[in-house]
């Protein structure tokens, strides 16, 4: 059986799946309840400064998106960090780390943006016991306004100065964590790399605005009327954490840092995308608010029997997909698909049809008694008729050989040539 | 209440007064918002969609579910209105396993299709409560159309020339209007007199004058009826029920099945009716299903239907019979009734067990008894005395597409007429029909 003992630089734990810092994790009794679950590591929720903590709103603060069946495809958040004293924190992760040595136990910090702030809390937080420091520099609501969170991670040099100032007061392992809410994602982990970051996590909440309520013609969630952005999380997310993700594995300048990936985590199969394009261990939050903490449990037996049909280890299985990330212009002009349907399968609901027709490229016929058939001629594989199709494996799409004759250009498959040679791209003219 | 349900013979009250209200609640209690919601987003908005080809009135069911699952149910239920202004009842009484859920490519793939059904009681419900009627009428035409009938295919015919603008007239010979409606399909159906309730709520479209007590026949003639109006549309149903042609058949307690069902809708106290301890309902359609399913509810110990065919010839839909036998009911198919024995009452009926084969249906030479202190007919209803002068086909008025008889100015649906599938859906299909043609014909006539 798969051996899911992950060890993320150097931090230990029973299984790659964490708790992100989030409103899940700011207890010590929600924290123990997720170790009972089975998780294998917590970031405890961001902790400030000492002093009079920071305060919430007293009305609503997440706001969500439904898929069919009021499925949460995403929450919103307008929390801050958490809003209980240092010293009640601190005491209870020492308490809990205590219980739970097997179990990683990261911090997460955010403090004004400077000097004396850093190494005051990291000394604060050395005896607690806990096996590493995550800096939040992603949050992008309340505290961003403050100068802290998405406002220090949108200045590569803020993060450089703070992470150096991390690793100069803390033995800790540090990861820090990015915000999504930025142009190119390679400069803040290039930022964090050269500031001595052990780990980079990604991605902290998108700046959303979930909904408006269409009586109070107010952002949701509203308070008094009023509303503000928050951060968006959950499964709506993970598309663009995922690239996140694989643009940093992919570039040269950040290859080899770790990563723990973040944003959208629901089940196995999720994390095991996330791992494949080089996440060391993944974060979860919007899943365990919808669901409890038990969905670990689906996650663990998942990502095992997975990675006992593929035979391969769970190292084998990080970064596995990163070398085939790869940009649009590299990619094989010649290779040619054909969709084709199943018509044992096929429910006959046409959705492919009217994708296609109204949509697309006219490239399936609608026969008598509605059969619906691909017209080879026309179907340049475009793959939506396989995206809106109700039925799993109903329409796939067939590899066409090298040689094979494509009935749509009337010309036999060529083989591999991508567009920095096509006779199209003017650069590649200019080259010749 | 000294009777029960062992009682011999026909007796009323055989059960507390709580057994009738519990056996005769809603049958299919309607879906509130949340159940709504669910069931809307299972539909996969199909193009060209199936369920829509299955419906005799061409809902556009996709576009209606879309709009309850986008919390707009008023939008949804003008959505079937506009093509079916009955779809409160149609959404209660229809066959829908065997027309659009039959169809619904969930049923294709899972054997679960959308609730179509209930999901249109959801939205027409929705806006039937608020009250107002919501369509309104054109521009006044001068045209004057009598509808003779009230049952669906009047009722529809009525609702969409009033809305064209034409004045109408809607005869009845029964006190209520409403048709199979309002006398003729199971109680627990249409729970809370919903069929009167919607006939009150279609004649708000104002335009209609209803006249109940009047009939074909009875001081009225489709001649006068011709000379005074401008068009005629006879949607006046079945009146006559079929015999058995069993020996015996003469004797008491033998009921056709409509009156009993039509005693049973219009009854305010449900404990007066009388019904037998063993109860034979002869017969394999809708009519024969409800009859015996009421008598079940109404405290009969042995209900059962016997059809002279095999089942899968019974013109009942298998939910039908699946709630027939849910409830208590027994089928036995291929058995035709020979002779009703007793003295003065049924006391038994004895059969004939029967054969389908190449050569028709044919006698076994089996013989069986039933112990029956009541016996329904629900053998199916014929055309009683039709007006003079209509072209008849199969026993029904002859029409064409689009509803027009042999006689000019006179046009026909719902059951009387033939073609179709005595559906209220498919009536209320052709009373809409028929009623564009006649505005096509009475407006064009004028411009052309």
């Amino acid at each position: 059986m798969a051996d899911l003992r992950s060890n993320f630089v150097g931090i230990k734990s029973p299984n790659p799946f964490w708790l992100a810092s989030a409103p899940p994790t700011d207890k010590e009794v929600n924290v123990r309840r997720a170790f009972q679950a089975g998780w294998g590591g917590v970031v405890w929720k961001t902790l400030g400064s000492e002093g009079p903590p920071v305060v919430n709103v007293n009305g609503p603060r997440y706001g969500v998106v439904y898929g069919a069946d009021r499925r949460v495809l995403g929450i919103n958040n307008i929390e801050l960090i958490t809003d209980r004293p240092l010293e009640v924190n601190l005491r209870e992760i020492k308490s809990v780390k205590r219980d739970y040595p097997d179990r990683a136990l990261i911090i997460s910090l955010m403090v004004p943006c400077d000097e004396e702030s850093w190494k005051a809390i990291l000394k604060q937080i050395e005896d607690t016991g806990a096996d590493g420091v995550e800096l939040n520099f992603g949050c992008p609501h309340g505290m961003a306004e403050r100068g802290m969170g998405s406002a220090v991670g949108q200045v590569p040099e803020y993060i450089e100065m703070v992470t150096r100032w991390v690793k100069q007061y803390s033995r800790m392992p540090c990861i820090v964590k990015l915000t999504p809410n930025i142009t190119d994602v390679r400069k803040p982990a290039e930022a964090a790399k050269r500031g001595g970051a052990d780990a980079v996590s990604l991605i902290n909440t998108v700046n959303s605005i979930t909904s408006v309520d269409l009586d109070l013609f107010a952002p949701q969630p509203t308070i008094d009327g009023k509303g503000s952005h928050g951060g968006y999380c959950g499964p709506a997310v993970k598309p663009i954490a995922l690239n996140m993700v694989a643009e940093i594995a992919r570039n040269s300048a950040t290859a080899g840092l770790p990563i723990s990936g973040i944003g959208g985590v629901t089940t196995w199969r999720d994390a095991a995308e996330f791992m494949a394009l080089g996440a060391g261990n993944v974060q979860v939050c919007t899943a365990a608010m919808t669901y409890g903490f038990k969905v670990v449990q689906e996650m663990i037996s998942g990502l095992r029997e997975f990675l006992d049909e593929k035979q391969i280890s769970m190292s084998d299985l990080i970064g596995r997909a990163t070398p085939n990330v790869t940009d649009w212009q590299y990619l094989n002009l010649n290779y040619t698909t054909k969709a084709q349907i199943d018509q044992d399968l096929c429910i006959k609901c046409g959705r492919c049809y009217a994708a296609c027709e109204d949509t697309s490229h006219q490239a399936i016929a609608m026969g008598p008694g509605r059969v619906f058939e691909v017209k080879d001629d026309e179907c340049v594989a475009c793959n939506l008729c396989v995206d809106v199709c109700p039925v799993e494996n109903c329409i796939t799409m067939r590899e066409l050989a090298v040689g094979e004759m494509d009935a749509r250009t009337g010309r036999p498959v060529q083989p591999y040539a991508n567009w920095t040679t096509h006779p199209n791209n003017p650069m590649s003219r200019a080259a010749e | 209440m000294t009777n029960s349900q062992l009682t011999p013979g026909v007796a009323a009250g055989r059960l507390t007064s709580h057994a009738y209200s519990s056996n005769f609640a809603d049958v299919a209690p309607p879906l509130d918002d949340n159940e709504a919601r669910i069931a809307a987003d299972r539909c996969y908005f199909c193009y060209d969609a199936p369920c829509v080809t299955a419906c005799p009135t061409s809902i556009d069911i996709p576009l209606f579910i879309r709009q309850i699952a986008t919390g707009t149910p008023d939008a949804a239920a003008m959505t079937i209105l506009h093509q079916n202004i009955l779809g409160g009842i149609c959404a209660r009484v229809c066959p829908t396993e065997n027309l659009c859920e039959g169809s619904c490519v969930r049923e294709t793939s899972e054997g679960k299709p959308v609730q179509i059904g209930a999901l249109q009681r959801y939205a027409t419900d929705h806006l039937m409560d608020e009250g107002d009627h919501p369509f309104s009428r054109g521009a006044p035409t001068g045209k004057r159309i009598a509808v003779v009938g009230a049952g669906p295919a009047g009722l529809s015919a009525a609702h969409r020339l009033a809305a064209k603008g034409h004045e109408v007239v809607l005869f009845d010979a029964r006190p209520k209007a409403g048709g199979l409606n309002e006398y003729g399909i199971a109680s627990y159906k249409a729970v809370g007199d919903f069929a009167a309730r919607e006939v009150d709520w279609l004649l708000g479209i104002g335009g209609i004058t209803l006249e109940t007590g009047r009939s074909l026949g009875a001081g009225m003639s489709l001649e006068g009826l011709r000379k005074e109006f401008d068009a005629v549309f006879l949607g006046i149903g079945l009146q006559g029920v079929n015999a058995l042609r069993a020996e015996g058949e003469d004797r008491g307690n033998v009921l056709d099945a409509v009156d009993f069902i039509r005693d049973l809708r219009q009854t305010s106290d449900l404990s007066s009716l009388p019904v037998g301890r063993d109860v034979v309902v002869i017969g394999g359609g809708m009519t024969a299903v409800d009859a015996a399913v009421q008598a079940r509810l109404l405290g009969a110990q042995n209900v059962t239907i016997v059809y002279r065919r095999g089942q899968e010839r019974m013109g009942a839909s298998r939910h039908e019979q699946d709630h027939a036998t849910s409830s208590g009911v027994r089928i036995i198919c291929n058995a035709a009734p020979l002779r009703v024995h007793g003295n003065g009452t049924v006391r038994e009926v004895e059969f004939m067990q029967m054969q389908d084969g190449p050569d028709g249906l044919t006698d076994t030479g089996e013989r069986f008894r039933l112990p029956a202190d009541q016996l329904l007919r629900a053998i199916g209803q014929r055309l009683h005395d039709a007006p003079a002068g209509l072209e008849l086909t199969g026993g029904k008025i002859a029409v064409d597409a689009n509803g027009r008889s042999s006689l000019p100015g006179v046009w026909a649906g719902g059951d009387c007429a033939a073609g179709g599938d005595d559906l209220t859906v498919t009536a209320v299909a052709e009373g809409r029909d028929a009623a564009e043609d006649i505005h096509a014909q009475l407006m064009g006539a004028d411009h052309g």
